[in-house]
């Protein structure tokens, strides 16, 4: 038993930890989704705006002042990239909605290559963070412990938001029903703002704590987490806050139990998370949360 | 007697063709106005614009001395005008109460008199309290509706079409209110296609057709009016 343990551990808590990583992502694509119904194919891109950030941030200035910085660039981007991208189009047919997405995606891809010249940034190392730590024989950085609580924490303080105050209960109005929210007075382009404002924020704390695990990041860093990060909210049912987490945890931890079957097994890691894709939307499109889409008049 | 809300010559483009052709009219506070019309007459974009939902072509829209032509949705419930809207509109997935904490949205003071005001007309929300409104049947959606447009302690309340779908003891159940609301102070711009009902309790009415205003007086008169009865009421049959 101490010696199976000693063997899988490690791949269990890098599963639950990359699992915590991925759903904060998600999140911020499950949050759009309900409130716009738009695929936001440029958050995997905010969250490597995010890592750049970071790199560049804590170049020239203490971490204590770093962190709060990247939290803060991260949320105002995500702020004008729906006033820039999204707001002028609120009348437009969805796809044209999309279409916008996919141009921010590569705008901040090739802005991102512009000023890192190309080159890989290496990653700082976030003090305490980066530390080693041993739990029952095994031993990980001590991030790996700290992305699932802080994980559940913040999902925990997400959904009271939704669920109990006026901006939460404005958001699953508007959501719902643009017109009829602004028969009530709401501003919907000040509950959408916030909407984005929040998925940044997720996705900055994401970034965090995900590159500490790598050595450093490139303009296409946020690709693969962004598209496994929306294929978990897919999987738990595109507009569903615990779906999204869920299906995180859920690939997240599968990938690793994948990567500990040996060498032949771990290139397929990627491919299981869309082979998930793929076998969701052929057998339960809705996911496992997912509402049916019914329009009741 | 003051004039609260006054519209002159409003001309509204609506889904590529001109609905409201240049309409005027007023609602002297304190009354129930109707704007009745069959379907495609310009009722509800008329209510639309009032709401600032859709943008007038032209035309001027006053309220309470201020012209409020143009202006935002969210202003002009800030300004005392709400809307129970067609179809009812209910948050499905949102609770009763939270349904009515929308509708105060705007307001920052203490709610508590208001639930109780709105469960004093309509008890059957008290003990849906906690449901959502999703679960509710039609009628009791309505009155859901009508009880969040209350909420923002309006001075001129719109109703699109409160009878829609409604069985004919609902209908007769949500027009009864209609006069209560009124009793306590609240202006009420009613548009209806069932003319018979809306007639009843206005003070006065309009008939609306194809985007202009054709006749107008008091409820009584329009009611009595041989044309009205002919095209609105379907009395040729049965006189």
């Amino acid at each position: 038993m101490a010696s199976f343990l000693q063997a899988n551990l490690p791949y269990i808590l890098a599963g639950i930890s990359v699992g915590g990583q991925y759903a904060l992502i998600a999140i911020g694509y499950t949050m759009v989704y309900g409130i716009l119904r738009l695929i936001n194919f440029a958050h995997g891109d905010v969250f490597m705006v995010a890592g750049l950030v970071m790199v560049y941030a804590s170049a020239s200035l203490p971490m204590y002042i770093s962190i709060p910085l990247v939290l803060i660039v991260t949320m105002a981007l995500g702020f004008v990239i729906e006033r820039v991208a999204y707001k002028p189009l609120r009348t437009a047919p969805r796809m044209s909605l999309m279409i916008s997405a996919i141009g921010v995606s590569y705008l901040l891809q090739n802005c991102a290559l512009y000023f890192t010249g190309g080159l890989a940034q290496v990653y700082p190392s976030i003090p305490w963070l980066s530390n080693t730590v041993t739990i029952w024989g095994a031993t990980t950085k001590m991030v790996t412990i700290v992305t699932p609580i802080l994980t559940i924490v913040l999902v925990i303080a997400l959904v009271t938001f939704i669920q109990k105050t006026k901006m939460g209960m404005a958001m699953r109005a508007v959501s719902k029903d643009f017109e009829t929210s602004q028969l009530m007075g709401i501003r919907i382009n000040a509950v959408i703002s916030t909407t984005f404002v929040i998925g940044c924020l997720l996705a900055a704390i994401g970034s965090l704590l995900y590159f500490t695990n790598y050595p450093s990041v490139i303009p296409t860093s946020g690709s693969m987490p962004g598209l496994k990060a929306f294929v978990a909210a897919v999987f738990g049912g595109i507009g569903s806050i615990p779906g999204a987490v869920i299906g995180a945890f859920v690939i997240g931890i599968c990938e690793n139990i994948i990567k500990s079957m040996g060498s032949n097994w771990t290139v397929f890691s990627d491919a299981f998370t869309f082979v998930l894709l793929i076998v969701v939307l052929l057998v339960k499109p809705t996911g496992i949360f997912g509402e049916k889409a019914t329009d009741k008049v | 007697m003051s004039e609260l809300l006054r519209i002159e010559d409003l001309k509204v483009n609506y889904g590529g063709i001109e609905a409201v052709k240049g309409i005027s009219f007023s609602v002297e506070e304190g009354q129930i106005v109707t704007l009745i019309g069959s379907n495609g007459a310009g009722k509800s974009t008329t209510l639309r614009t009032i709401s600032g939902l859709v943008k007038p072509k032209s035309g001027k829209i006053t309220f309470a001395g201020e012209d409020i032509t143009g202006m935002d949705p969210t202003n002009v419930v800030h300004h005392g005008i709400t809307m129970s809207p067609e179809g009812r509109r209910i948050f499905p997935d949102m609770t009763v109460k939270e349904n009515l904490i929308m509708g105060a949205y705007l307001r920052k003071d203490d709610l508590s008199d208001d639930f109780e005001y709105v469960y004093s007309l309509f008890p059957r929300l008290k003990e849906r309290e906690w449901q959502a409104g999703g679960t509710l049947s039609g009628g009791e959606q309505q009155m859901l509706a009508v009880a969040r447009a209350l909420m923002a302690k309006p001075k001129l309340m719109m109703m699109d079409e409160p009878s829609l779908g409604l069985a004919p003891l609902v209908v007769k159940g949500i027009f009864d209110i209609i006069r209560q609301i009124n009793a306590q102070g609240v202006t009420i711009l009613l548009v209806e296609q069932n003319a018979n009902m809306a007639l009843q309790v206005a003070h006065s009415a309009y008939v609306l057709e194809t985007g202009s205003i054709t006749m107008t007086g008091t409820g009584a008169e329009l009611l009595a009016d041989e044309r009205i009865k002919e095209a609105y009421l379907g009395k040729h049959h049965s006189d």
